[in-house]
């Protein structure tokens, strides 16, 4: 038996052997080839990502005008100020909770979504990812109709339930909610889409085993379906929290930063600093602060990826 | 004897069964339960905005029901279509998105194919930077690339500041890292026979892209094709720094700027002008959803 594997095996190793030397020309050409056809894209990221993100680190140490370097002065402004601290506090508030929500409440309804029967999946799963295609400036727009101080559709109809007029978002603890109610909305379905395609993965016969082992719901869950979905839910969580930190649409079309810049968040602030303020120094200063994040997702992702490699 | 041990065990395993059955009716019960609430939660706003577009101002000052419109009229539509300066922003975002998709596209397809394939010194490194370029978002990029575009201006003399074709090199550096990203997913997941064959056969290495490639990962081509017209199209950050003047606006930047004046608030209009801002979007996920949602799980699984 051996034998009969090993010949052939053995066989097929030399021809390719010796299509490769005669391919070795080509190769040469290959190479050079592969490099023009990546060269837009390496041109387009090192000139309009890479170093606009450097660029910023030298801009972060200028002063307003621009024209003289105060090194650390910008920073040393900034953690003076109350404000500053304000909007660290509220960013991690803001982006920790909507994660955390959206990655709850998509876990759940995925699990419903799968529950039923595969018919009519594809019709629920259909009307629940709308709020993730819709631009979420749009539909921002909309949620600000609906927390309308005099003419709120919500307090409308809480109104019937004897609930008095809630001020979405005059009020900093309401608009902080507000906000972040809103970026549950958008996000969830990402992470219910996400999860779902995780669930259809984890081989049925797994369920079968547990339940033949006694499990319940809850260990079904614990031992099966999570340890099963941890990769696709830390790469989700992941990249969420970045794009949730990184969040500007909603709390600028809603809230504006207000009340009093009780909502601010890095890029809001960063905007009203930078641009509105004309002080773009100091918002690159600010905007630098979701670095931090980035820097630990990017580790993450290379030691996954590198994992991956030595498993290939 | 043997009878007996049958009819034994037939009713037992007839009632387990049944209960099981009768559990698994209540779980779709509360699943549908529970569906249903989620989705009322999902479609309040779309809805909501439908509801608001066909009502007449009057009608909204009169704070009748909100849920429901008691004199339906389709002036807002008729307005805003009507109007040069929306009808300015809708073109201004139709052309934007269509041509940074087509940027896109041209970039992305080669590079691809070249990370999948035609291994060369640094393409492994490059393939992973290109998603880690992906995670670098617009608010952090915004304020240096402003000032780039402003000194670039100063040097040149080419108006770049409040142009909307600015847009046109902005966008891609959010579509193409992910586009390619995925692009590679589709092409390495093509059997290396099938080009293999075709390089044999003395067919370049152009014409193994356009011929086999590009047919074969179609699918994976048109989700990224989706995703690049939606984030262009939703694009708003970027647009607002970069673009102030009425007729460089794109659709987001230019509703919220231009239907926004002051304290007043026009609700009907902008609702009108929200849910136009958000159908091709729409539509384009109703024709195509299983290509958009292939679109969005491959980052995550591929990667």
């Amino acid at each position: 038996m051996a034998d009969v594997v090993v010949r052939p095996t053995s066989a097929a190793r030399a021809a390719s052997a010796s299509k490769r030397s005669s391919l070795h020309t080509a190769l040469k050409r290959k190479s050079t080839a592969a490099f023009l056809m990546t060269l837009p894209l390496i041109l387009l990221i090192a000139l309009l990502v890479i170093y606009p993100a450097f660029y910023s680190l030298h801009l972060a140490t200028l002063n307003k005008s621009m024209q003289r370097f105060v090194g650390l002065g910008n920073f040393e402004f900034l953690f003076k100020r109350d404000t500053f601290w304000m909007v660290v506090k509220q960013s991690c508030i803001f982006a920790i909770t909507a994660v955390v929500f959206k990655a709850l409440i998509g876990f759940i309804v995925a699990h419903f979504v799968h529950n039923i029967p595969a018919k009519g999946q594809r019709k629920w799963r259909g009307m629940l990812l709308v709020p993730w295609v819709i631009p979420p400036a749009m539909s921002t727009l909309a949620w600000l109709w609906l927390f309308d101080p005099s003419y709120s559709a919500f307090n409308y109809t809480l109104s019937y339930f004897g609930i008095g007029p809630i001020p979405w978002t005059g009020d900093a603890m309401w608009a902080r909610f507000s906000v972040i109610l809103v970026n549950v909305w958008y996000g969830a379905p990402f992470f219910m889409i996400m999860y779902l395609a995780a669930l259809k993965s984890v081989p049925e016969q797994l369920y079968e085993a547990a339940a033949i082992d006694g499990a319940n719901w809850w260990q079904r869950i614990w031992y099966v379906t999570l340890p099963m979905m941890r990769n696709i839910i830390a790469i989700t969580t992941l990249f969420s929290l970045i794009v949730t930190f990184a969040n500007f649409d909603i709390v600028r079309i809603l809230t504006f930063g207000g009340p009093l810049d009780r909502t601010h968040i890095f890029a809001t602030w960063a905007f009203r600093v930078g641009i509105e303020g004309s002080d773009i120094p100091l918002g690159a200063c600010v905007s630098l602060f979701m670095a931090p994040i980035l820097a630990v997702a990017a580790i993450f992702i290379l030691r996954d990826i590198s994992k991956r490699g030595h498993e290939a | 004897m043997s009878t007996i041990v049958i009819d034994k065990g037939g009713p037992r395993r007839k009632v387990k069964y049944g209960s099981m059955s009768r559990d698994r009716a209540w779980a779709l019960r509360w699943s549908y339960f529970f569906l249903v609430l989620f989705a009322i939660f999902s479609l309040t706003p779309p809805f909501y905005m439908l509801i608001t577009s066909l009502k007449s101002s009057a009608e909204i000052s009169a704070a009748t029901n909100p849920w429901w419109v008691y004199h339906p009229t389709l002036s807002n539509y008729v307005e805003l279509l009507t109007s040069n300066q929306f009808l300015r922003f809708f073109w201004n975002s139709a052309i934007v998105s269509v041509v940074v998709v087509t940027i896109t596209m041209l970039i992305s397809i080669p590079s691809a194919f070249a990370l999948a394939r035609m291994k060369f010194w640094g393409s492994a490194t490059l393939a992973t930077g290109v998603f880690l370029t992906y995670l670098i978002p617009d608010s952090l990029l915004f304020l240096p690339l402003f000032k780039m575009l402003a000194t670039v201006q100063d040097w040149t003399g080419i108006a770049l500041l409040n142009r909307w074709y600015v847009l046109l090199f902005i966008y891609p550096t959010l579509t193409v890292p992910f586009c390619t990203w995925i692009m590679i997913g589709y092409f390495a997941s093509i059997p290396k026979e099938l080009d293999e064959a075709a390089i044999i056969d003395g067919a370049s290495w152009f014409q193994t892209l356009t011929r086999i490639f590009i047919p074969v990962a179609l699918p994976g081509l048109i989700a990224a094709t989706i995703f690049a017209f939606t984030v262009s199209w939703a694009q708003f950050l970027y647009p607002l720094v970069f673009t102030t003047s009425t007729d460089q606006l794109v659709l987001p930047v230019g509703i919220i700027t231009s239907l926004i004046k002051g304290d007043v608030f026009n609700w009907g209009q902008i609702m009108t002008g929200a849910l136009l801002g958000a159908a091709p979007p729409l539509i384009i996920y109703a024709f195509l959803m299983d290509y958009y949602i292939a679109g969005l799980t491959a980052g995550a699984t591929k990667g």
